[in-house]
């Protein structure tokens, strides 16, 4: 176990430094030039050369990749060209509204998925199975920016119960932040209580024909009890393996979610970073999103262990 | 709706569990803004961009302004004088100038941020080439000496938008013209809040409160700077439909510039007003003059010949009330419009385009217009220009891009089949082009000059006339021809203006100054 976790954490070194080579070159290799998104429409050439050469963008890029390393090993992660402010100081400042609306998302799709699954797997093939997945694939299908719109129009125009837009941090109270993430993470909950209640019937129902659940069956135990204890913890493993890709397929949904609700976050971010070709930040970001989803990977390849007790590494 | 009852129960509860944390609105008059764009670079000295500018104006202060007569008229200086001859110009401040950390505004300060600004901007660059020196007299005066003829020295001094001369402490206009400042202290009626700025979130002001404003009425960038709220914020909302949403949800009290797709939801809506916060703005078709087939002039005039501007317009804007036609280069209502515009008309001349195709020789080399598909404020025009050119007898080839990567493009030099270009649209505000001058793709020096990179002497000479002129009339007689040249040479064409339409909560909302730049003063909340 302990091995495996050394060397599983040894290996994320290499990993994030070819993602790192890769998103360097990406940037770099794209079209577009920052140097001509800071200067404005109306500059001279002059001036564009000279911003340029000030960012550092007529280096070799070898230098330049160079001169990134040694940000990163220090853990500033470079300096945004438009912001002027370090880059882990940014994703500092939009962090909390991405990992609260993550979390709440993640809390309210397990919370209604699982349940979901498992009473469809219960009624397999019954009128309520039927209408629970017609259900998760019309969640599934819809667009998160149409669900977002939707609920926006009769939540806070039509009923006003809900603002529009924004993020109310948790310092400024616990009913400003409810109720700015309320919308936006029931938007991207549909469609990942869509995904994980289809896995989790599938999971239930396929264990519910296993000998070990007729034989729980045959010792008089309780329907709810063969349905929690014995077919919903052995089927745990493809479950939890979905929720870990879930949280992947979120950090593109938030992207789509912030902007819809104009949450400050790291997806609001990425996208102006992207749009104005903010090479460090573009960087900074993908490189922590990438380390979130080897760090992700990580704890459920170890949830297995606990899961599942024939799995060894 | 029982649904309805139980989350309001539920969002109740929550709010009790928040309450005992006051909100700032109860307690001061708080003005919620959308700026056209997020607020990412806090020196305007340092980019052109119109956001950076009206952050500017915020919280910095001019030597002069402009009415909204376009007049000139002094703002932090309290007399001034020249000698007859307009060589020798003598500045005095006005009282009760104080920056934010409540020093007092001297002339080293003045002259210090004058220097900064005349490395960066194109017409402040000309006004120190002209200068013999500029020097303090005493704490509050100063005087400027000129080796050349410049007859726009109060125009430069009050130019209200690209880069506008603002006064900074003289420690932080120090700062080399090529760095960003990293002090953000000015003179002007608002104090920007450094420790509450969030990038992509909001941007903060509050009133200054030892602001001196002048004793005549606000109109445009001069006047009296009367703050009437007590704290301003930026609200960043980039998605059109949650604008709309947030100020019907009384979120937000302003958009600064309503996106021509929101309008119609916008006008229908009873809540909601809409003001004339910045006036007009105006689109062009600039041709890349250096490299095929728009290097041969006939071939350019041809593609402007192809220009119908109400086709143009209609497609981009969608409702008549957004936008008018105008063949001049020069706004409609400035002192420079003028409808002597050569052979251009704004209206398409497809024959006699195709005629002069056939006697420039045109070997059907394709014309690569370049299209920012992303770009909501422009992303119309390009398919209309292309059938367009097209029907004038062009071989178009219209490549799709983000607006990034066009800006990018448009200062590659090769040519346009090997990455280059032949033609982009872009907007301008009007404060851009009231004057050749200020207006900046309007170049005839070549290689040295604004993407397209036009070389034309003729047109050179003209503006170095206009700025040599002495008086109004003279002016204006240039003017005109320097509108008829950049048709004859085929620098680019107007495409028509639009209204850059502010909406404003009806009833919180009044005192709106129009000015040539998006500014706040002045304006009320109930």
């Amino acid at each position: 176990m302990l091995s495996f976790l050394v060397r599983r954490i040894v290996a994320i070194v290499p990993v994030l430094f070819v993602v790192a080579l890769i998103v360097f070159m990406m940037t770099r290799f794209a079209p577009g030039d920052p140097a001509a998104a800071i200067v404005g429409n109306d500059a001279s050439a002059a001036n564009l050369e000279r911003v340029r050469s000030n960012l550092g963008l007529n280096d070799p890029l070898p230098v330049q990749f160079g001169r990134w390393g040694w940000q990163l090993v220090h853990g500033t992660l470079g300096e945004s060209f438009f912001l002027k402010k370090p880059v882990s100081e940014l994703i500092g400042q939009r962090i909390e509204p991405t990992f609260a609306l993550t979390v709440m998302t993640l809390l309210m799709t397990v919370l209604i998925a699982i349940p979901l699954g498992v009473v469809a797997a219960w009624r397999h093939g019954g009128w309520l199975d039927r209408m629970l997945m017609g259900l998760s694939a019309l969640g599934f299908s819809v667009p998160a920016f149409v669900i977002g719109y939707v609920l926006i129009w009769i939540f806070a125009l039509r009923w006003q119960l809900l603002p529009v837009q924004g993020y109310g941090r948790i310092s400024d109270g616990i009913g400003p932040w409810l109720s700015h993430l309320i919308l936006p993470a029931t938007t991207l909950s549909i469609i990942y209580v869509a995904l994980i209640a289809r896995v989790t019937r599938a999971a239930v129902a396929e264990a519910m024909t296993e000998d070990y659940i007729r034989t729980a069956r045959a010792k008089g135990i309780s329907e709810t009890r063969v349905l929690i204890r014995h077919a919903l913890v052995n089927a745990a493993v493809p479950i939890v393996t979905v929720i870990g890709i879930g949280v992947a397929l979120l950090i593109g949904g938030v992207v789509v979610t912030e902007s819809v609700f104009a949450i400050p976050g790291l997806g609001s971010l990425t996208v102006d970073a992207v749009l104005s070709r903010d090479f460090p930040l573009i960087q900074g970001i993908t490189l922590l999103f990438s380390a979130v989803y080897v760090g992700v990977n990580l704890m459920v390849d170890i949830s297995y262990l606990v899961l599942d007790p024939r799995i060894r590494y | 709706m029982a649904i309805r009852y139980v989350l309001a129960a539920f969002l109740f509860g929550a709010l009790v569990a928040g309450a005992g944390h006051p909100s700032l609105a109860q307690e001061t008059k708080v003005l919620r803004v959308v700026p056209q764009s997020d607020l990412k670079i806090l020196d305007p000295i340092w980019t052109t961009a119109f956001v950076t500018r009206n952050h500017g104006y915020a919280i910095y202060d001019t030597l002069f302004g402009v009415d909204a007569e376009g007049k000139v008229r002094p703002q932090m200086v309290g007399e001034y004088s020249s000698s007859p001859d307009h060589m020798k110009w003598s500045f005095t401040l006005r009282e009760g100038l104080h920056f934010h950390d409540g020093k007092p505004v001297t002339s080293a300060d003045v002259i210090q941020s004058l220097k900064r600004w005349g490395e960066r901007d194109s017409l402040g660059q000309r006004l120190f080439a002209a200068m013999e020196n500029i020097e303090a007299k005493s704490d509050t005066t100063f005087e400027m000496a000129l080796k050349q003829p410049f007859g726009l020295v109060l125009e430069a001094l009050s130019k209200p938008a690209s880069v506008p001369p603002f006064i900074m402490p003289k420690s932080v206009a120090e700062t080399p013209s090529d760095k960003q400042i990293d002090s953000y202290i000015g003179s002007g009626p608002f104090i920007f809040k450094v420790d509450e700025y969030r990038p992509g979130e909001r941007v903060v002001y509050v009133k200054n409160t030892k602001y001196v404003p002048r004793n005549e009425p606000a109109s445009g960038t001069a006047g009296g700077k009367v703050v009437k709220v007590d704290r301003m914020e930026w609200v960043i909302l980039t998605d059109a439909q949650t604008q709309t949403n947030a100020i019907t949800n009384g979120e937000v009290d302003l958009i600064e510039w309503v996106p021509a797709d929101q309008y119609l939801a916008l006008k229908n809506n009873p809540k909601i007003d809409f003001a004339n916060l910045v006036p007009k703005g105006s689109f062009a078709l600039h041709l890349n003059r250096l490299v095929p087939p728009f290097n041969n002039v006939k071939i350019a005039q041809a593609a402007l010949m192809a220009v119908s501007q109400e086709a143009l317009m209609r497609a981009q804007m969608v409702h008549k009330d957004l936008y008018n036609t105008n063949a001049s280069i020069y706004p409609t209502g400035t002192p420079y419009n003028s409808d002597k515009t050569s052979f251009f008309t704004g209206k398409p001349q497809l024959e006699k385009a195709r005629a002069l195709l056939k006697e420039a020789g045109y070997q059907n080399e394709p014309v690569v217009l370049l299209y920012p598909a992303n770009f909501a404020v422009l992303n119309k025009f390009p398919p209309v220009m292309a059938a367009l050119l097209k029907q004038a007898g062009f071989n178009v080839d219209m490549q799709s891009m983000d607006w990034p990567t066009l800006v990018a493009r448009r200062a590659m030099k090769n040519l346009s089949t090997q990455g280059g270009w032949s033609a982009f649209i872009t907007g301008w505000n009007i404060p851009d082009n009231v004057n050749p001058l200020f207006y900046a793709p309007i170049t005839g020096n070549g290689q040295k000059g604004w993407f397209g990179w036009t070389t034309d002497e003729r047109l050179e000479t003209l503006k170095g006339e206009f700025l040599a002129a002495d008086s109004e009339d003279q002016r204006k007689a240039l003017a005109v021809s320097i509108q008829e040249r950049v048709y004859d040479a085929a620098v680019l064409a107007p495409l028509g203006e639009y209204k850059q339409l502010t909406a404003i909560r009806k009833e919180a909302i009044g005192g709106i100054v129009t000015s040539p730049v998006g500014v706040f003063w002045g304006i009320t909340k109930n």
